[in-house]
């Protein structure tokens, strides 16, 4: 017999959600309460042929009107700037320190990618205690959601654009996570769990490359700049500019001006449209020249999977003119362990540009 | 009594008298049913077509609790449940809970509340029964047939790429069913700007007539925008044009923008009759004007317009900006004040009046209590990051379940009690029908209140299989339900026994004010002989709370044991002077 | 109307079980049919919001996707439909003054204005499904959609990077779809423009049906149309009918880019 009233907390958010919630719960007894109370005694102690005084029946007050009026009102505004606090927290911007993970949800399994280390699980997700997680979500086909109840946390999983939520796990422990939007047959099973570890359980299983998941041994940063060059990205986004198109380096977050004479900031979305359909925010001053790569599986387009990868590799450049993309930029003992270590950990970028000069 | 201003020619004298002729038995040729204009015969058609498509919901549901009993059910398919939870969502919410009370109490009763020989347009009356059983038929159809697994609510791009089901067939019924509301909506609406009977203010109708009217422009604002966007989605799927679909630069947030603009303001479909029906029973059961007439009265009209400002709560985690979220979470705190007025002034009318307690006020009062959980639960989603929690989750069930069976059920069935004399001339057995309320009032909690812990314990909706250590609550649950179909269907057999064995009803058995209960029951073809004059408002009860305090009880017709007690013990005048 | 109540020549109307004095009828059938355009406005008005939030999100893909469409056969079609509201107030006019021969004849002519309506928009749709424009599997966008003509500004210079090897663009095979969301943004604005049109035009056809209906009856003197009322409804009707369009073309056919 097992009647569990309510979940783990196991979040920042978990706390101060709670505490709204159980402050609702007051709320609702006490309401309940008088509104039965009043059912109760006035249909029982008025009920017929009782001898009760019955003197100066009223039937409207307007004092009363507005006292059941305003109190409620001013209690529901209360609650309502309450609980908006939180609310901006969760879907705002994340600390700058967060680890970032990409999230795949497609018909019936969630895919992780931890941008720094490579790792990529199946409906796991592996993340240290008590630092700050930035999940950023696509759909691969139709609306999934991402529930961690213990982390009182939800957001929809949408296809064609990017979704960002972000949270500080502050407990060790194993929680679920399900799909909350109805995603078709198997959607009850589309979930999986979220283990918040110690640091030193997470640094171990990192350093394994992620313990009985899927053995990935690039980084999702190392994927995108291969996927750079094979898509010829490369050829007119070298390290300088050139005539053809603008230079990747230290793009990433700037604020750039718009063909059409729109302003936008270059971020994980702008990105995303920037590749499948480069001329709807062709930044001004370059040649309206670029086809875009449409997502697909096919020949000339490109997968969900490898847009994040492109995008991580994107970042990685940085924002600085001239700061070097730093691919392995895991410690060198979790370099060393991977196969593909004679790949020479060069500056990309330079190799880039003699590449993207040279043809 | 002696007060009735109202067309005494039209009294119900002979209410008694079996031969006089009535709606009921002025013809009895299957045809004169089929094509009838009177809005009386077409609100038991009705009546009889949402008890059948409730039956086949409640089967589904029964089907879904069945599955819930066991974590790793293998009872059904997930195939199979996916279908039996849209199957139950699609009956109940578009063939059962929006027609329920406006087509069949509200067409039955609006024309004769306001003095009015019929709607506006009896023509148009029919047609609307004929589309929402064309629309009921192809929808039962297709469930049967192949069944369909999108859920009631339809989303892109699941409905229109993914989904292999039946999904143009039910779509293309809810259509024809919206317009059989819509014309619903519009007779309504112009009847009651149009037809009320000299005298009859506004202010003077029966609150009833007033949620009806909220109700009509909800239908005819609301439900168009939703049959456009459902006719988009089977565009998509027929003829691969792109509206939604994301995968040609559609966005599948605008449907749900689109789908909820109407499907929010139809809950309120659902509960505003309700809450007409509740102000009608609860006044006349305490022999009292309503407390705050105006403020009731104008708390519909505010759900009804802030209705349609509030349907952006659904979508708090969808991507939609965080400052929408932060306006829709605003307006729909502020939607809660008017439910809170009406609350507050239903029990404010109990409240030195002189209650009588019957099935009716029983279930009024149930309907109070589970209302106002419903509502306040609303309040939890309302709130933002707390619905980032509850979003999705089986709290959201359990809350709309409390608003939509908790209130408008219970509205339905205190009306159907209340109602039964004069549609039917026969009396519902008394104690049949409060057990039955009990039976109901438990059933329902057990039932839905084991879900709001499921829900805040993380349980997301639409799950077929779930964690076991949330098991003990499903069981719970499951169990209240079969206590839930017991009370649903005592009185689905002591109203069909009623009809041939039940007490001849009087045209007034309660006592009751208002305009129905003038004429006899069950009601002439034509209602009124004569037009009536209204020289007084709804609910004035004055002169029989006066005379109730006095220990006379004869304007109260109703039939053994109704009055017994009292018509046969008249209180002494010594207590009665001591307390007026 | 009250004016036209007070001529000699007024039909006698009929009354109907519910209602007690004719001005009451007929009141209560020009709010019903209000009522109903409510719903008719809602009813597109859904498709309005839709075009106009894809139309901000998309500006470039739908300025030229709706150069496609044929400003001039559209411009006919608007002449067409007002020329057709004023016949229908003429007749609705004509039929409270009891002339029947007048009212038949600015009912035809309406009915004609209908037809040619259809006419036109025949061509202009059977010239889109030639082109392929129409949305689904068969959807073509026949000039190049390559970036240079999105922009529009095709220089002799961009198209020679295009065509060069640096490009690469021969690295793909030949199947590859430059632009496939572009072609689909275009899609999108097809799909509104035929569903908005065919919707539109569906409503014609109806009118055609009613008011065609009402000349036969008219001319068959049948007592059901004794009265003008139902003339006047349906030139109600008719009405919202032109209404839709005259709000349909300039935001489909004219509106570029803000």
């Amino acid at each position: 017999m097992n009647f569990p009233i309510m979940p783990q907390t196991a979040s920042n958010y978990a706390v101060s959600i709670d505490d709204i919630y159980f402050t609702l719960v007051a709320l609702t007894v006490i309401f309940t309460g008088i509104v039965t109370l009043m059912l109760l005694v006035f249909a029982v102690r008025y009920r017929r042929g009782t001898k009760v005084s019955r003197k100066n029946p009223s039937t409207g007050n307007l004092y009363m009107e507005l006292t059941w009026s305003i109190i409620p009102m001013l209690l529901g505004l209360w609650i309502y700037g309450w609980s908006a606090i939180p609310y901006s927290r969760i879907y705002g911007d994340p600390p700058a320190n967060a680890s970032e993970i990409f999230l795949i949800g497609k018909r019936w399994m969630w895919h992780f990618q931890h941008v720094n280390s490579g790792i990529r699980e199946n409906n796991e997700l592996h993340i240290p205690v008590g630092k700050a997680v930035k999940v950023t979500m696509i759909s691969q086909d139709v609306i999934h959601g991402f529930y961690v109840p213990a982390f009182r946390l939800k957001r929809d999983c949408l296809p064609g654009r990017y979704n960002t939520v972000w949270f500080r796990p502050n407990k060790i422990g194993k929680y679920y996570l399900f799909c909350s939007e109805y995603c078709g047959t198997n959607h009850s099973e589309m979930g999986g769990y979220v283990y918040v570890m110690s640091p030193q359980d997470y640094a171990q299983w990192k350093s394994n490359g992620g313990s009985q998941t899927l053995k990935e041994t690039e980084t999702t940063t190392e994927i995108g700049h291969d996927l750079f060059e094979k898509y010829g990205c490369a050829q007119c986004h070298g390290a300088q500019d050139n005539v053809h198109g603008p230079s990747m380096n230290g793009l990433f977050g700037t604020t750039v001006t718009l063909a059409n004479g729109q302003s936008a900031t270059v971020d994980d979305n702008f990105l995303r449209t920037a590749i499948i359909n480069p001329q709807a925010q062709r930044i001004a001053g370059w040649p309206a020249i670029m086809s875009g790569f449409p997502v697909g599986s096919g020949d000339g387009q490109i997968s969900e999977e490898n847009l994040l990868d492109l995008i991580s590799y994107i970042k990685s450049l940085g924002n600085s003119q001239h700061a070097a993309p730093v691919v392995g930029n895991n410690s060198t003992s979790t370099v060393a362990l991977k196969p593909l270590a004679s790949k020479p950990a060069v500056n990309h970028s330079s190799s880039l540009a003699t590449k993207g000069q040279s043809r | 009594m002696s007060s009735i201003p109202l067309n005494p020619g039209a009294l119900g004298s002979d209410g008694r008298a079996r031969a006089r002729e009535n709606y009921l038995n002025i013809k009895h040729t299957v045809s004169s049913w089929l094509l009838t204009a009177d809005h009386k015969r077409i609100a038991v058609l009705y009546m009889i077509s949402i008890s059948v498509m409730f039956l086949f919901g409640g089967l589904a549901a029964a089907g879904i609790r069945i599955a819930l009993v066991r974590p790793h059910d293998t009872f059904f398919s997930s195939e199979t449940y996916n279908k039996l939870f849209s199957a139950h969502g699609i009956i109940m919410v578009f063939f059962f809970l929006v027609p329920s009370i406006p087509a069949t109490l509200g067409n039955f009763l609006l024309p004769i509340m306001i003095g009015a020989r019929d709607l506006a347009f009896p023509r148009l009356n029919l047609l609307s029964w004929y589309l929402f059983m064309f629309g009921a038929v192809l929808v039962m159809g297709a469930i049967m047939f192949g069944g369909i697994d999108t859920g009631w609510t339809f989303y892109e791009p699941y409905s229109s790429v993914y989904a292999n089901t039946n999904v143009v067939a039910v779509i293309v019924g809810v259509f024809i069913a919206g317009f059989s509301s819509i014309a619903t909506g519009i007779n309504f609406l112009v009847t009651v700007h149009k037809m009320r009977a000299p005298g009859l203010t506004w202010f003077r109708l029966p609150l009833f007539v007033w949620a009806m009217y909220a109700t009509s422009i909800i239908i005819v604002l609301g439900t168009p925008v939703v049959a456009i966007t459902l006719l988009m989605v089977v565009l998509e799927r027929v003829f691969g044009v792109c509206v939604f679909n994301p995968a040609c630069g559609g966005d599948p947030i605008l449907f749900e923008h689109l789908f909820w603009f109407y499907s929010h303001p139809a809950v309120y479909i659902m509960i505003l009759p309700s809450m007409g029906i509740i102000s009608e029973v609860i006044a006349c059961f305490a022999r009292k004007r309503i407390f705050g007439y105006e403020f009731v009265a104008f708390s519909s009209m505010a759900i009804a317009l802030l209705g349609f400002l509030v349907w952006g709560h659904h979508m708090f985690v969808t991507g939609e900006s965080m400052y929408s979220g932060m306006v829709f979470s605003l307006i729909t705190f502020l939607i809660a004040v008017p439910s809170a007025i009406k609350v507050f002034n239903w029990s404010a009318t109990l409240y030195k009046g002189n209650v009588w307690l019957t099935a009716p006020l029983v279930f009024a009062i149930g309907f109070i209590l589970l209302f106002t959980i419903g509502g306040l639960t609303g309040l939890y989603l309302a709130s933002l990051a707390v619905d980032v929690h509850l979003n999705m989750t089986y709290f959201v069930v359990a809350h709309f379940h409390y608003v939509m069976v908790g209130g408008a059920i219970f509205g339905y069935m205190a009306g159907l009690h209340f109602w039964w004399p004069k549609i039917t001339g026969r009396m519902y057995p008394e104690g049949w029908a409060m057990l039955s309320a009990f039976i109901l009032f438990i059933g329902f909690n057990l039932t839905f209140f084991p879900q709001f812990i499921l829900g805040f314990d993380g349980m997301p909706r639409r799950y077929h299989f779930y964690p076991p250590e949330f098991q003990m609550w499903n069981i719970l649950s499951t169990a209240g339900s079969s206590v839930l179909a017991v009370g649903m269907l005592i009185p689905a057999f002591y109203f069909l026994w009623s009809l041939k064995y039940g007490d001849i009803a009087p045209a007034n058995p309660w006592g009751a004010k208002g305009l129905e209960w003038t004429i006899p029951s069950p009601p002439p073809s034509f209602n009124f002989e004569t037009v009536p004059i209204v020289t007084e408002e709804a609910y004035a009860y004055e002169a029989i709370y006066a005379a109730e305090l006095a220990g006379d009880y004869s304007h109260v017709e109703a039939s053994i044991p109704y009055n017994q007690e009292y018509v046969e013990k008249p209180q002494s005048n010594i207590s009665n002077e001591e307390h007026q | 109307m009250s004016l036209e109540l007070q001529h000699p020549a007024v039909a006698p109307q009929r009354l109907s079980h519910q209602f007690e004095q004719i001005d009451q009828q007929n009141e209560i059938y020009i709010v019903g049919m209000w009522t109903f355009l409510v719903t008719e406005i809602m009813f597109f008005g859904a498709l309005f919001v839709a075009l106009t939030v894809y139309r901000s999100v998309y500006p470039d893909a739908f300025e030229q996707a709706h150069t496609a469409l044929n400003v001039w056969l559209g411009l006919t079609n608007t002449f067409i439909l007002l020329t057709s509201s004023f016949t229908a107030a003429m007749a609705v006019r004509s039929k409270m003054l009891g002339e029947r021969t007048r009212t038949l004849f600015f009912l035809a002519i309406t009915i004609m204005c209908a037809f040619g309506f259809l006419c036109v928009k025949y061509v202009e749709y059977s010239a889109e499904f030639r082109e392929h424009h129409f949305p689904g599997p068969n959807f073509h966008w026949e000039q190049p959609v390559t970036a240079s003509a999105v922009q529009g500004d095709l220089s002799a210079n961009s198209q020679v990077a295009l065509g060069s090897p640096k490009i690469s663009v021969n690295e793909f095979p030949a199947n590859y779809q430059p632009q496939q969301l572009a072609l689909h943004k275009r899609e999108l604005f097809f799909s509104l423009y035929f569903v908005m049109t065919g919707l539109h035009g569906f409503h014609v056809i109806i009118g055609i049906f009613v008011l065609g209906t009402l000349w036969l009856l008219i001319y068959f003197r049948h007592p059901t149309v004794d009265d003008y009322m139902p003339v006047e409804l349906a030139g109600l009707y008719w009405h919202f009918v032109d209404i839709v369009w005259i709000f349909l073309y300039p935001l489909v056919y004219l509106i570029g880019k803000q």
